[in-house]
């Protein structure tokens, strides 16, 4: 429950992070095992690989390359936060890993569509 | 324009740690009160059996912190106009801290953590000796002055959603002092602070959430304090670890 406490950007910043990171943690298992299929199961692989094709798909992975990307930037804010000296524009700089996430996701999409 | 209604409807906190609830008061809507003002209406004209700490009411003590509405704030310096939603405003005890009575919580684990994070002076000298000059412009005093105003009030302790799930979690304001210590050059300490939090409830537990930068009445930053304090604990450590 978002609690009136934490209603900021940077506690939005945090759950974000901690939420695609457990989504990105729940998906990597399928797709590591999917990708096996290229070496156990080749027709296999092929078969999913034309669920890809479908616009529900896409989508999926439009919000899984979103997930992938704003983990990326979310961590190098928190990589940088913890390791270089202070700066004071950490709102700045979480709201630039969601602009950046969506970004490129949105690049993504428009390739795939 | 709309009308200012005579009253507010205050939901206050009523019990001790091992449960209550909250109990409603009609307390009248002066202009330019705070919440203590109307906290100490309901005690002097409600019932006076409401029990609440506060001492300077100008904002220099850190006494009165209460939750109001959900979010931790210094009631004496907090205009009920600023936060009041439909005529209403809930007040509670300050979490994260066991609760004595009503309003009143235990601030005992909140000092111990101080303590336990070294955030106490360790002396360079002796009172015959004479008074070091200090650079007030040096990097490290500037960074030890911004956090001497901590008023030590634990708004941050109760904004902190980590000390809530971790209770060995040090907590944003001894943290806050440890790293103003550790800058201090007249401190000797310097190891001991580093190694009192860079332990099980250390600064390293810090999720940098900014709620307790946020929260803060004073403006200050636990969160880049703590980030200052994981950055010198790694330093540390890598440089013990290159020496053996």
């Amino acid at each position: 429950m978002i609690r009136p406490h934490r209603t900021h950007t940077l506690w939005f910043a945090y759950i974000l992070h901690r939420l695609s990171g457990l989504s990105l943690a729940l998906f990597l298992p399928a797709h590591f095992y999917i990708m096996s299929l290229a070496l156990t199961q080749p027709e296999r692989l092929d078969g999913f690989l034309k669920w890809t094709d479908l616009m529900i798909v896409k989508v999926a992975e439009y919000g899984l390359v979103f997930l992938l990307a704003v983990h990326i930037f979310g961590g190098l804010r928190l990589m940088a936060l913890e390791w270089l000296p202070w700066s004071n524009g950490q709102k700045t700089l979480a709201a630039a890993a969601v602009g950046g996430a969506f970004l490129i996701s949105t690049m993504f999409f428009m390739r795939a569509i | 324009m709309k009308a200012t209604p005579d009253t507010l409807t205050v939901s206050v906190w009523r019990g001790a740690e091992s449960g209550g609830s909250f109990e409603s008061f009609e307390v009248p809507n002066f202009e330019s009160q705070t919440i203590l003002d109307i906290v100490a209406w309901i005690q002097q004209n409600s019932d006076p059996t409401l029990t609440y700490r506060y001492a300077c009411r100008v904002g220099m003590c850190g006494s009165c912190a209460m939750m109001v509405n959900g979010v931790p704030r210094w009631t004496c310096r907090t205009h009920v106009q600023k936060v009041v939603q439909d005529n209403r405003v809930e007040i509670a005890p300050l979490r994260n801290l066991p609760v004595i009575k009503d309003l009143a919580t235990d601030m005992d684990p909140f000092f111990d953590k101080w303590i336990a994070a070294e955030g106490l002076h360790h002396p360079t000298k002796s009172r015959h000796d004479p008074i070091e000059q200090i650079n007030p412009e040096s990097a490290a005093r500037v960074e030890a002055a911004s956090g001497i105003e901590c008023i030590n009030c634990s708004v941050c302790y109760a904004a902190c959603d980590t000390v809530a799930n971790n209770p060995d979690y040090l907590g944003p304001a001894a943290l806050q002092r440890a790293w103003t210590v550790y800058n201090d050059s007249k401190d000797a300490g310097r190891q001991q602070v580093l190694d009192a939090v860079s332990g099980v409830g250390g600064c390293h537990n810090c999720h940098s959430q900014g709620s307790c930068a946020v929260h803060c009445p004073n403006d200050l930053n636990p969160m880049k304090a703590i980030a200052g304090l994981k950055r010198a604990t790694a330093t540390s450590f890598f440089r013990k670890g290159s020496r053996t």
